[in-house]
């Protein structure tokens, strides 16, 4: 058990890495391509076309990493899958259908097609490729919303879950924030990448054209998204847990016993033995507003609670969540600083906010995945909420020493897959702009 | 009425994902023999290079018919058959980055890696493949829960103790290894030109006798495992007559290949591939697992199904769905119909 959820969470995490660039990327590179067809200025298809490089890369390392996803659920938790399949296979085999289908369609013609579909046609297809990758992304959210609050289903008379109301399930209103907090956090991924690239050029002093524009889009796409992360998406996301998973939102804001004017702790190290947080700096009564909006509002701590219900690693938790938050404001407080020097025109003179935005692009990625840990440790000890436990999800016959291998071979295998992709990604942005034409 | 109708569905689904990541397969199975040089290699690569990922995308569109429509099947299959599966998965990995990376640097040595990745996943991707249609026909041993745990590995002799290979599952890969090396050096006989398509052509014809071969060793074989298999073939009669027609889709290629159209070997090649996994289907019906502890214990597409909403909903939704997939498809074949010739640059 423990050795399949270290598999999965490994595997999942890794995959994620590709797909959050690709539907960022995608937008972008849709905005590119539209800019193009609108003012007829060649920087703006160069732009795409090197960034398309870079999709091309990134897309098939997320294509062959996310097919042991859906054979996963299978082979290591086979009793979640009885369990649940009869409800989640729903929008599994939809993500197949829908958007697997088109984005593998419209990959080839989108990468080579450029010349034989002309520039109308290819603009059409950049964004038919993104609307495949962005509806992949939904069906995969309200798969894993329902694990985090369960509606649409029926109990069967064997015990498992059954659809029925497929509008319910499919429309879960936790799915609709859960996604909308998600795509924002991919556009953030992507336009920071942007900007990493803009702001390494502009500092070694090449590809000026495409170097300012990889600037002011990234900046000004990370800015947008980055507000957004926080409100409205952050906020509903944070009133969802409070509702409905009062354990989770207990545990990784550190609250151990209940009350009113329930403090939001900024820094502190949760010690779950004594029941406190240590060395904690709060803004007191924060919490109950940001959950309840009143100051005065209870927030059940967790000693409101049984506590085999309680999250089962409250450590993890709490930090991956602080990590998510402060990466967060980070992020929007070095974009809003870029920006603004963009207004002034002085960002390309300004090497310090250059050299932060060069080494910011890891940031979005541990935030993403701290924020993805957050969400699937606050769901423990449950697997679907409060109706089947992560104990009770595992395959009943395989032996743990069969996990540890296939944890050891995916592991090895990520990693050379790691290197290369580096390697490759490297050397992309090391032969800049333009290299593609030559190559014709 | 509606179990029947998922269970031929998926059966359908599966049949499109063999034919089609099939040739992508076979492509790679002979690509050693039929491609030489750097140009002929590229020639092959630019045939499935805008293809595979689509047909892969058929494997995750069943997989996920399979895990809603028949949960119960799709837990006990893929927990069952951990190590093998798993396996699968890496291959799949390493065949999709030998497609998607070879092209991207321009160094001997970076090409003869992808080059050998490649093959060596196709190959043992099919004859695990295979194995899994073996393991399928000659059951496993389903306990009363509906799990089953099983062996990778016997030591391959007749002998009542049953592997995921044991020396029927393994004649059945290499049936399968035989059947997609012939049905991707068809593929390459109607894509490919020059060198390429005469080495292919020649290369078929000494295929074809190895399927004959492989065939009747694996039907011959299928009693000792399975005494009863063949009994629904014969009562149901329809079942039989698909694999008269997939026989006869067999017998076409050799006289198809000395035709002017090269388009027509590789129709036979898909019609024998479709008869015989359609007429298996046919056979097994209604049972997706047998088990051979117990036949009571069979996971069938009546004990296995989700709820009868569930798979009315996903009725509605796959048919709207299948209609976009029919337009992608051909879109997309349409925009790469004729011949990838080996003068045009590898992307």
């Amino acid at each position: 058990m423990l050795w399949d959820r270290l598999q999965f969470a490994f595997t999942v995490t890794y995959h994620y890495l590709f797909p959050q660039l690709t539907m960022g990327l995608a937008l972008i590179i849709v905005f590119m391509k539209w800019r193009y067809l609108r003012t007829n200025n060649d920087k703006w298809n160069r732009a795409a076309r090197f960034w398309a490089r870079i999709f091309a890369i990134n897309f098939a390392v997320g294509v062959v990493t996310g097919i042991p996803m859906e054979f996963q659920f299978g082979t290591n938790w086979a009793g979640f899958s009885n369990f649940a399949g009869g409800v989640i296979g729903q929008t599994l085999a939809m993500e197949g259908v829908f958007a697997f289908f088109l984005e593998s369609s419209l990959l080839g013609l989108f990468l080579f097609g450029e010349k034989k579909l002309g520039r109308r046609g290819h603009f059409a297809v950049a964004a038919g490729l993104c609307a495949g990758s962005w509806l992949s992304g939904y069906f995969i959210i309200a798969t894993n919303a329902f694990m985090q609050h369960p509606v649409g289903y029926a109990v069967g008379a064997n015990g498992t879950l059954q659809l029925a109301s497929f509008w319910q399930f499919v429309l879960n209103p936790w799915a609709v924030w859960e996604y909308a907090h998600n795509m924002s956090a991919s556009v953030i991924t992507a336009a920071t990448v942007v900007a990493s690239v803009g702001a390494l050029w502009k500092l070694i002093g090449k590809y000026h054209e495409e170097s300012s524009l990889f600037l002011r889009v990234g900046v000004i796409t990370a800015l947008v998204a980055s507000v957004l992360q926080i409100f409205p998406t952050g906020d509903q996301n944070g009133k969802l847990v409070a509702d409905y998973q009062p354990t989770a939102l207990a545990a990784l804001e550190g609250v151990f016993k209940s009350g009113s004017m329930a403090p939001l702790a900024i820094i502190g190290q949760p010690n779950v033995k004594e029941q406190t947080l240590e060395n904690p700096i709060v803004v007191p009564g924060m919490l109950s507003f940001l959950a309840y909006g009143s100051f005065n509002a209870t927030v059940k701590g967790l000693d409101a609670f049984p506590q085999e219900n309680w999250p089962d690693n409250i450590p993890l938790l709490y930090y991956a969540y602080h990590i998510m938050v402060g990466l967060g404001t980070l992020i929007l407080a070095l974009m809003a600083i870029s920006a603004l020097l963009i207004y002034l025109k002085r960002l390309e003179k300004t090497r310090t906010v250059l050299w932060l935005l060069m080494l910011a692009f890891p940031f979005p990625y541990i935030a993403t995945t701290a924020g993805w840990l957050t969400t699937e440790l606050g769901r423990q000890p449950w697997i679907v909420y409060n109706l089947l436990k992560t104990t009770a999800a595992a395959s009943p016959m395989v032996n743990t020493g069969d996990v540890v291998f296939t944890t050891i071979g995916f592991v090895g295998l990520y990693f050379v897959i790691g290197v290369v992709f580096l390697y490759l990604v490297g050397r992309e942005i090391a032969r800049g702009p333009v290299y593609a034409e030559g190559k014709d | 009425m509606m179990q029947p109708l998922w269970y031929s569905l998926l059966t359908a689904m599966l049949i499109v994902y063999v034919v089609l990541d099939g040739f992508d397969f076979g492509a790679g199975i002979v690509y050693g023999f039929v491609a030489k040089s750097d140009a002929d290699r590229r020639q092959v690569l630019s045939a499935v290079g805008p293809v595979w990922d689509g047909n892969e995308v058929w494997l995750l569109a069943a997989g996920g018919t399979l895990f809603f429509a028949f949960p119960r099947a799709y837990a006990a299959g893929f927990s069952g058959f951990y190590m093998p599966l798993i396996i699968l998965l890496w291959l799949l990995i390493l065949r999709g980055l030998s497609i998607e990376l070879r092209s991207h640097e321009p160094y001997k040595l970076w090409y003869e890696f992808w080059d050998w990745t490649f093959r060596f996943a196709s190959i043992l991707i099919v004859i695990i493949l295979g194995a899994a249609f073996g393991n399928i026909v000659r059951g496993v041993p389903l306990n009363a829960d509906g799990y089953f745990a099983i062996p990778l590995f016997t030591n391959m002799l007749i002998h009542p103790s049953i592997g995921i290979l044991d020396y029927y599952t393994v004649v059945a890969g290499l049936f399968a290894l035989a059947v997609l090396a012939l049905h991707g050096a068809l593929f390459l006989v109607w894509k490919a030109d020059g060198p390429v398509r005469e080495r292919s052509i020649a290369l078929a014809k000494r295929l074809w006798w190895i399927v004959i071969a492989l065939a009747a060793v694996t039907f011959a074989l299928t009693p000792t495992v399975r005494p009863e298999f063949f009994a629904p073939l014969v009562a149901r009669v329809w079942p039989l007559l698909l694999l008269v027609i997939s026989l006869a889709g067999l017998f076409y290629i050799p006289p198809a290949l000395k035709g002017a159209n090269d388009i027509r070997p590789f129709l036979g090649s898909i019609v024998f591939i479709a008869g015989i996994l359609a007429s298996m289907a046919g056979t097994l019906f209604p049972d997706l697992i047998v088990s051979t502890t117990n036949p009571s214990y069979n996971l069938t597409a009546y004990t296995a199904s989700a709820s009868m909403y569930g798979l009315q909903v996903g009725l509605v939704w796959w048919i709207i769905g299948m209609i976009l997939v029919v337009v992608y498809f051909t879109f997309v074949y349409r925009n790469l119909s004729g011949k990838v010739s080996a003068q045009t640059k590898g992307e």
